[in-house]
């Protein structure tokens, strides 16, 4: 368990109303964001109690805000539409009341990049306006974004995970947690590793330079105050 | 140094002679292994936050996204202007404010979740009044607002501030009873006398649910900031009066929870009870009436 300290108390500073409706929505889609070079269209489904009451508690806002990058507490979330219009950030919402067994405050969002191509990812909102990735690109995952996250994306093949560490470490590359996933054997698969500074242009590259990774994205450690 | 209950911080507080505010400080930067500096800049910018919180709906017109709240804070300070108010200067400005901040949180404005965002109004709303009528700098504000933690570091750690768990009571309830213990501090009280405010104050609160009408941070909530605000300082003043709480904080915050758990789901936040379903409420509530025209569509 986290301990709790005095801005886990007097805070998060946000924008209103509702930590887990605005700032933990915002907080999925500034991940969702981060991860494409620049999103020209994003597209939301949202379900349980994001479906039935986004337009009141400014989730909308708060998600489209999030995809350019603003912080839970920036001004600019409550006008954010008219802001990703100027961006040429193409936006739309589906509400989907069908999926009963999900959690209640759960949100799917699809990205375009500039180039076309698409990433998916679904996020719940916890509440205290902190949220976690469950999904991304179809594969189950858990990212919270309190750390600096690489999500390296790779065939699933002896040894990868070995080149990865070695290049980690080469960089002087603190490793704090480190979490597995796979499509199935053989098949797609992500490592989701959290560390504990931020991660260089250069890291990436050695890291995509490694035989078997096919992608390699940072999320960077997301600060709330 | 840590502390994990409120008997530790007393006994911890009594031994030292320290304030709660000085404990929750040192447990922040020993502990916790803050920056001192860094510490005191957070806090000074969250208070300017709620400063500004207050402030705001005084100078603009403000409509809440789900159109149920907007300018009660401007009528409030308007009849008190008027000499017309009937609580005396502190608590109508302290409810006066309380209102305010929840108007700029339900319009998309910057608030500090205190401890949540629906009760964000009654720690502003009882600081800044007492700052205003009292003389008290931004810097012993601060202070004090170290001491509000502690008392809500104590509730998270040992039951809950979440209206989904707790209802009202954990929220408005946990605020209340924070802003009653900083409200001591500021006037010289001890530690003991902060806890038995923060007694109290949670007492008076007890039971209390969470029934948000569409789902949103606007009706009820706005009015039990207000309330939140007028019973911090109530309980404030009996401490400082010396009655003494009949239980220990640890033990009135176990029953906070343990009352918590038994409200029925449908008054806690799920808006399936309570204010949610009364007839008049849900027909004033645009949540509802957009769900009403869809299926009409």
């Amino acid at each position: 368990m986290n301990e709790i300290g005095t801005f886990d108390i007097l805070g998060p500073n946000m924008i209103g109303p509702s930590s887990s409706h605005t700032a933990g929505a915002l907080r999925i889609a500034f991940v969702a964001g981060r991860m494409v070079e620049r999103a020209v269209s994003v597209k939301f489904v949202l379900y349980g109690s994001f479906a039935r009451t986004y337009h009141g508690h400014g989730t909308d806002r708060a998600l489209v805000g999030g995809i350019l990058g603003y912080h839970p507490d920036d001004e600019r979330i409550r006008d954010s539409f008219e802001h990703a219009k100027e961006a040429g950030l193409a936006f739309s919402f589906e509400e989907n009341f069908t999926d009963k067994e999900i959690y209640p405050n759960t949100v799917d969002i699809y990205v375009t990049d500039k180039d076309g191509s698409v990433v998916s990812l679904r996020g719940k909102s916890i509440g205290g306006g902190n949220a976690v990735i469950t999904r991304l690109n179809g594969v189950d995952v858990e990212l919270t974004g309190n750390y600096c996250t690489l999500v390296v994306e790779h065939v699933d093949k002896k040894g990868t995970l070995a080149f990865v560490t070695t290049v980690l470490s080469a960089y002087d590359l603190n490793i704090g947690s480190l979490r597995l996933y796979r499509e199935s054997k053989g098949k797609r698969a992500y490592a989701i590793i959290e560390v504990d500074t931020n991660v260089s242009n250069q890291v990436v590259s050695a890291l995509k330079g490694v035989e078997s990774v096919t992608n390699v994205l940072v999320v960077p450690a997301i600060q709330l105050d | 140094m840590n502390f994990i209950n409120g008997a530790q911080l007393l006994e911890y507080c009594e031994k030292e002679n320290k304030k709660i505010s000085e404990a929750m400080f040192e447990r922040e930067t020993t502990f916790l292994e803050q920056d001192g500096e860094k510490t005191r800049a957070r806090m000074k910018k969250a208070f300017s936050i709620m400063q500004a919180a207050v402030k705001k709906p005084l100078k603009e017109d403000i409509v809440s996204m789900g159109g149920m709240i907007g300018g009660e804070s401007k009528k409030l300070h308007a009849l008190r202007e008027q000499g017309k108010n009937i609580c005396g200067d502190v608590v109508s400005k302290a409810i006066a404010y309380a209102v305010g901040v929840l108007e700029v949180n339900a319009s998309m404005g910057l608030i500090v979740a205190a401890p949540t965002a629906g009760s964000s109004g009654v720690i502003p709303g009882t600081l800044c009044a007492l700052q205003e009528q009292y003389g008290f700098t931004d810097d012993e504000i601060c202070q004090a607002l170290f001491n509000a933690a502690a008392i809500g570091y104590l509730i998270t750690r040992n039951a809950t501030t979440a209206g989904a768990e707790g209802g009202c009571q954990a929220e408005v309830g946990s605020a209340s009873a924070m802003a009653a213990s900083a409200a001591v501090e500021l006037f010289g009280g001890t530690p003991r006398q902060c806890m038995d405010a923060a007694s109290f104050a949670m007492v008076n609160i007890l039971g209390l649910v969470c029934d948000p009408i569409g789902g949103l941070v606007e009706n009820p909530c706005q009015n039990r900031n207000a309330m939140g605000a007028s019973n911090a300082l109530i309980s404030a003043e009996l401490s400082l009066a010396g009655v003494k709480s009949i239980t220990p904080i640890d033990e009135t915050i176990g029953v906070m929870y343990a009352v918590g758990r038994s409200i029925p789901s449908e008054l806690r936040e799920t808006s399936l009870g309570g204010m949610a379903v009364a007839k008049s409420a849900c027909e004033n509530c645009m949540a509802c009436a957009n769900k009403r025209n869809k299926m009409k569509k």
